[in-house]
C-alpha cells in the first residue's frame, strides 16, 4: 500500500500563524538587504556612472592594461592553485581516512591553516624566503649558496608568483581537506564492500568507486576554492605588493592610493561578476549532490 | 480521567485531505487503538487530540470542555512519542519529574512521584542515569513513566513499541495494558501493527485515506468487518477474496466463482458479489463447500501450515491448517468451508452485504 | 616493511609541512634583531619578547587587538542575535519561499565582501561611521550572517523536533520548549560556530582596511604598516594573530571537527 499522506516528520504545525515565521527571518533578510543587497547595487551605480558618460569607467578601465594583467594572474593563480589544492587535499583526506593509531593528531595539525588570516600566512612564507629569511640561512650555512637568493621584489615576479602559489596551496587546502573527508566519510561502506567482494584491485576501489562517489563533494569543493580564490587578496599583497597585480588588490589600491571610488567599484564588480557566474555553477550541481545515492 | 469526544475533525495540509470528517467518541479509561496503514491519519488524529497539529475545521472535547484551540501544555495531556523524546541533557529521574517541575510541584511531591512512577516501570535501578546510557526498550519505559507521573486526562501514544525487538515487543505489550488498566486513564494509541491492536484495544478504530473505517471491538471487526478494507486489514494472512456470479432460482441462491459453488439461504440481491473466507476458516477434506486446488507454495509454522493453491482458473488462495503437514509443490489437495465462516462484500462499494 | 617505513614518512612529511611554517614565525618573532639580521645565526642565541613589547605598547598594537576583539565581539553578537531565529525558522518550518531564502542566504555568502567594501565606506562617510569600530563590526555582521544561519540550521535539524513537542506537551510553550530543551542541546554547535565566526572576524582584513584609517583592527593594522616596519615587528604581529585563534581551534577542535561534518570513530 503506498502511503497516501507523506507525514512531515520535523516540522511543526504553524497553526496559522506563518506571520510568526516572517518575524524570524525578517531581520535577516532585511540586514543582507541593507549591508549586502544595497552596496551591491551602489557598486554598481557607481561603477556605471562616468565623467562624461556611463561606461566611461569600464572603458577606462578596458584600456588599462594593468586591469587585464589583474585579470591575468588572477585567472592564472585560480589555475593552478585550484587543481594542486584538490589533488593534495584528496590524498590527504584518503590518507587520514585509514584512521591509523594517532590518526587524529595529525588531523588536528592539519586544521591549524583554517584558524590563520593570509595575512599570518604571508608572513609565514616571508620568514622562510626572506633574504634574510629561513631557507637562506641554512643554505648559506650549508656553503651550497654564497649569496642569499631572492624570493621577492619586482625583478624576480616569476619566484614571486611561485611562493604565492606555494603560501595559498599550504593555507587554504585544508579548507579543500575538510569538505574532501566530511564526504569520504559518508559514502556508504557497503560500495566499498561490494567491490571487495567483486574482487577490485586497490587502484580500481579508487577511482571506479570511490572518486566517482565523491563527485559531489569535489564539485562542491572545487567551485567554493574557485570562489574564493577569485578574490585572492592578502597573500598577494603581502609578499608581492604591486608587481604581481590582482583583481581584489587592484580595487584596494584604485581606492586606498588613487582615491578613485568608481575605478575601485568597477574592479570590485568585475569579481562579482565572475562571481556570480561561480556560483550559479555552485548551486546548480549543490542540487545533485541531495540526488546521489549512497552520499548523506 | 476525560471522555474524549471528537466532532467531525477535518486536517486540510494545503491540498491533501490527512483527516476527512472523523466524529469518535471515546469512553472515559478506555484504550482505544488507531490502527491503520501508513499515511491513513492515524498519527495525524493523535496529533490534533495532543495539540501538536492544529485541526482546519472540526471539535474536540474532554469532558465537554471544548479543547480544540487549547495548547497542548494547557489540555493535562501526556504523549509517549514513537522515537521516546527522552530528554538526553536530564537524567532519567530529572526526565520522569520534568513535567511535575515545570507545575510548581514541591521537591518531595516529585520524588515521590517520581519513584512511584519508575517502580511501576521497573526502573528505579536507573533513576540517575543518562538515556544515552539506556538501551532503547530501557528509553521507552522511561518516556512511559514520564507520561504517567502527573495523572493525565488522555493518554497518548504514537506507536511506541515499533522501535523495539521482538521479544521486548510482545512483553511490553501485555506491561503496557495492565499499566493502562491499573491507572484507568483514557488512553489513545497509534499502531499499524493490528496484532498489537488486537491484544491490546478495548476498541479499535480502523482508519484509511483519513476517514474512520470501523470502530469496535477486536470480536466485532474480526468477525464483522463492514468493508473489504477493513476485512483484508485484519487477520493474517490476509483474507481470500473471490469473485462471483450469483444464480438464483427464486429462493436458494448459489455463487459461483473460480470454480467454486457457494450455496447461499437468501439472494444478496446482485449480480456479481464479493466472497470473503479467512484462510485460517478453510480445512482439508471434504466440507460444506468443497474445492480442489494445486498446490504452488508452503511456509511451515509448525504450530500451523499456510498452504499457497491455485483454483482452476488460476485464481491464487491461502489457507491455514493446524498443525505440521507436508505437502509438495503440484499435489493437488482437496479442502472445504463452511458458508457460516463467508463474508459478503458489494463489489462497486465494497461494503459489506447481510445475509 | 617497506610499506610501513613510507608510512611512516608519510605522517612525517605530512607533519612537517604543516608545522614548518608555524614554528619559523614563532621563531622569528622571539628572535633578537642582532640574531636576526646575522647571515650565519639559524636559531638564535636567546629568545626575547622585545618585537612583541614594543609592537603591543609602541606600534599601537595593543589598541588594534582590542579593536579586533571588540569588532569580532559585536559581529558575532549581532549576526546571533538575527540569524539564529532565522536558522531556526528554516530548520523547522516549511514554507512559500524557503527554497527562494534558501537560495538568497547561499548566494550571499559567495558574494565577496570586497565588492561591498567601497560603496559600503561612501555611505559610512555620510553617515558617520567610517573610521569606527562599528562600522567594521556591522560589516563584518554582514559577512558573518548568511554562515550563522546555515549552520544554526543545520545544528537546529539534527536536534529532533520530537524533544520540543515533547516539552510542549507536559507543560511549555513553544518558546519555552526551544529555551530549555532545544538551545542547551544546541549549545556545543553554537559555540564551535560563535568561535569560528570569530575567527573569521578576527582574520578578515580587506574591508576592515578600508573602512578603517585610525581605528585599525590587528590585519588592516599589519598590512598597512607591513611596508614599514622591520622584519621582525612583522612575524611578532604575525604570531599575535595567529596565537589566539589557534587557542581558540586547540579548545574546540573535536565541536568544530563535527560540525564539518568529520566523524572521529
Amino acid at each position: 500500500m503506498t502511503p497516501f499522506l507523506q507525514l512531515r516528520r520535523g516540522v511543526i504545525d504553524l497553526k496559522g500563524k506563518s506571520a510568526a515565521i516572517w518575524f524570524l527571518l525578517l531581520p535577516t533578510i532585511i540586514y543582507l538587504s541593507v549591508f549586502i543587497g544595497y552596496p551591491l547595487f551602489k557598486t554598481f551605480v557607481m561603477a556605471m556612472s562616468g565623467e562624461e558618460r556611463p561606461f566611461d569607467t569600464f572603458y577606462r578601465m578596458f584600456h588599462d592594461q594593468t586591469f587585464w594583467n589583474a585579470l591575468k594572474n588572477t585567472l592564472f593563480l585560480t589555475a593552478v592553485i585550484v587543481p594542486i589544492q584538490l589533488v593534495l587535499a584528496i590524498a590527504l583526506a584518503l590518507f587520514i581516512n585509514k584512521k591509523f593509531r594517532g590518526y587524529t593528531f595529525l588531523l588536528y595539525l592539519i586544521i591549524i591553516p583554517l584558524a590563520l588570516s593570509d595575512i599570518t600566512a604571508a608572513l609565514m612564507s616571508y620568514t622562510m624566503f626572506s633574504p634574510m629569511g629561513y631557507v637562506n640561512k641554512i643554505l648559506i650555512n650549508l656553503g651550497a649558496i654564497n649569496k642569499p637568493i631572492y624570493f621577492f621584489g619586482y625583478m624576480f615576479k616569476t619566484r614571486e608568483f611561485w611562493i604565492v602559489v606555494l603560501t595559498e596551496i599550504w593555507r587554504a587546502t585544508p579548507l579543500v581537506f575538510v569538505i574532501i573527508l566530511a564526504g569520504l566519510q559518508s559514502i556508504n561502506k557497503e560500495y566499498l564492500e561490494a567491490a571487495d567482494i567483486f574482487g577490485f584491485s586497490r587502484s580500481q576501489k579508487l577511482f571506479k568507486v570511490v572518486l566517482p562517489l565523491l563527485k559531489p563533494s569535489i564539485m562542491s569543493a572545487l567551485l567554493m576554492r574557485t570562489l574564493f580564490a577569485f578574490q585572492i587578496f592578502g597573500v598577494v599583497w603581502m609578499l608581492a605588493g604591486r608587481d604581481i597585480p590582482v583583481l581584489a588588490g587592484e580595487t584596494y589600491y584604485q581606492y586606498t592610493f588613487l582615491n578613485d571610488e568608481k575605478m575601485a567599484a568597477a574592479y570590485s564588480m568585475i569579481i562579482a561578476v565572475i562571481t556570480l557566474i561561480i556560483s550559479y555553477f555552485y548551486l546548480t550541481t549543490l542540487r545533485s549532490k541531495h540526488l546521489e545515492e549512497g552520499v548523506r | 480521567m476525560a471522555r474524549v469526544r471528537i466532532e467531525n475533525l477535518k486536517k486540510y495540509f494545503g491540498e491533501v485531505k490527512a483527516l476527512d470528517g472523523i466524529t469518535l467518541d471515546i469512553e472515559d479509561g478506555e484504550f482505544l487503538v488507531l490502527l491503520g496503514p501508513s499515511g491513513c491519519g492515524k498519527t495525524t488524529l493523535l496529533r490534533s487530540v495532543s495539540g501538536l497539529e492544529s485541526v482546519t475545521s472540526g471539535k474536540i472535547f474532554f469532558n465537554d470542555k471544548d479543547v480544540t484551540n487549547l495548547q497542548p501544555k494547557d489540555r493535562n495531556i501526556s504523549m509517549v512519542f514513537q522515537s521516546y523524546a527522552v530528554w538526553p541533557h536530564m537524567k532519567v529521574r530529572d526526565n520522569i519529574g520534568y513535567p511535575m517541575k515545570i507545575k510548581g510541584h514541591s521537591k518531595e511531591e516529585i520524588e515521590r512521584r517520581v519513584n512511584w512512577a519508575a517502580n511501576m516501570l521497573n526502573i528505579s535501578e536507573l533513576l540517575d542515569r543518562y538515556p544515552s546510557q539506556l538501551s532503547g526498550g530501557q528509553r521507552q519505559r522511561v518516556a512511559v513513566a514520564r507520561a504517567i507521573v502527573l495523572n493525565p486526562a488522555v493518554l497518548l501514544m504514537d506507536e511506541p513499541l515499533s522501535n523495539l525487538d521482538a521479544l521486548l515487543r510482545v512483553k511490553m505489550r501485555s506491561e503496557l495494558k495492565k499499566l493502562q488498566e491499573e491507572l484507568g486513564v483514557t488512553t489513545i494509541y497509534v499502531t499499524h501493527d493490528q496484532v498489537e491492536a488486537m491484544t491490546m484495544g478495548d476498541r479499535i478504530a480502523v482508519m484509511n485515506r483519513g476517514k474512520l473505517q470501523q470502530v469496535g471491538t477486536a470480536s466485532e471487526i474480526y468477525h464483522k468487518p463492514v468493508n473489504m478494507f477493513v476485512a483484508g486489514f485484519i487477520g493474517s494472512p490476509q483474507m481470500n477474496f473471490l469473485r462471483a456470479k450469483t444464480v438464483s432460482d427464486g429462493t436458494k441462491a448459489i455463487l459461483k466463482g473460480h470454480g467454486v459453488d457457494i450455496p447461499i439461504s437468501s439472494d444478496p440481491g446482485l449480480e456479481e458479489v464479493v466472497v470473503g473466507i479467512r484462510p485460517e476458516h478453510i480445512g482439508l477434506g471434504k466440507g460444506e463447500v468443497s474445492f480442489e486446488a494445486t498446490v504452488f507454495f508452503i511456509e511451515k509454522l509448525m504450530s500451523s501450515t499456510i498452504i499457497h493453491s491455485t483454483l482452476e482458473d488460476g485464481k491464487e488462495i491461502v489457507s491455514m491448517i493446524p498443525g505440521d503437514h507436508e505437502f509438495k509443490n503440484g499435489e493437488k489437495v482437496t479442502m472445504s468451508f463452511s458458508t457460516e465462516k463467508i463474508h459478503l462484500f458489494d463489489p462497486k462499494t465494497e461494503r459489506r452485504i447481510e445475509i | 616493511m617497506l610499506k610501513k617505513l613510507f608510512f611512516w614518512i608519510a605522517v612525517i612529511l605530512i607533519a612537517m609541512w604543516f608545522l614548518t611554517p608555524i614554528v619559523m614565525i614563532f621563531l622569528a618573532a622571539f628572535t633578537p634583531a642582532e640574531d636576526y639580521y646575522n647571515p650565519h645565526k639559524i636559531i638564535p642565541s636567546h629568545l626575547t619578547f622585545e618585537h612583541l613589547y614594543k609592537l603591543l605598547f609602541l606600534l599601537d598594537g595593543w589598541k588594534s587587538i582590542i579593536i579586533s576583539v571588540e569588532v569580532a565581539l559585536i559581529a558575532i553578537g549581532l549576526s546571533f542575535l538575527i540569524g539564529l531565529p532565522a536558522g531556526y525558522a528554516m530548520a523547522r518550518y516549511k514554507f512559500k519561499g524557503k527554497r527562494a531564502i534558501n537560495l538568497t542566504i547561499l548566494l550571499t555568502r559567495s558574494i565577496p565582501l570586497i565588492v561591498v567594501a567601497v560603496p559600503l565606506i561612501v555611505i559610512y562617510m555620510k553617515v558617520g561611521l567610517s573610521d569606527t569600530v562599528l562600522g567594521v563590526a556591522l560589516a563584518h555582521t554582514a559577512m558573518i550572517l548568511p554562515f550563522v544561519v546555515l549552520i544554526t540550521s543545520s545544528i537546529f535539524s539534527g536536534i529532533s523536533v520530537e524533544y520540543e513537542e515533547a516539552g510542549m506537551v507536559f507543560g511549555l510553550t513553544h518558546f519555552q520548549s526551544f529555551v530549555k530543551i532545544t538551545l542547551p542541546l544546541a549549545l556545543p554547535g553554537l559555540a564551535a560556530s560563535a568561535i569560528y565566526s570569530f575567527i573569521m572576524s578576527w582574520n578578515e582584513v580587506f574591508v576592515a582596511s578600508i573602512l578603517t584609517l585610525t581605528n585599525r583592527t590587528l590585519p588592516a593594522h599589519i598590512l598597512n604598516t607591513a611596508m614599514a616596519s622591520p622584519d621582525y615587528f612583522k612575524f611578532a604581529a604575525g604570531v599575535m594573530m595567529a596565537v589566539p585563534a589557534m587557542i581558540f581551534i586547540f579548545f574546540t577542535r573535536k565541536y568544530l571537527i563535527s560540525m564539518w561534518g568529520i566523524s572521529l570513530k
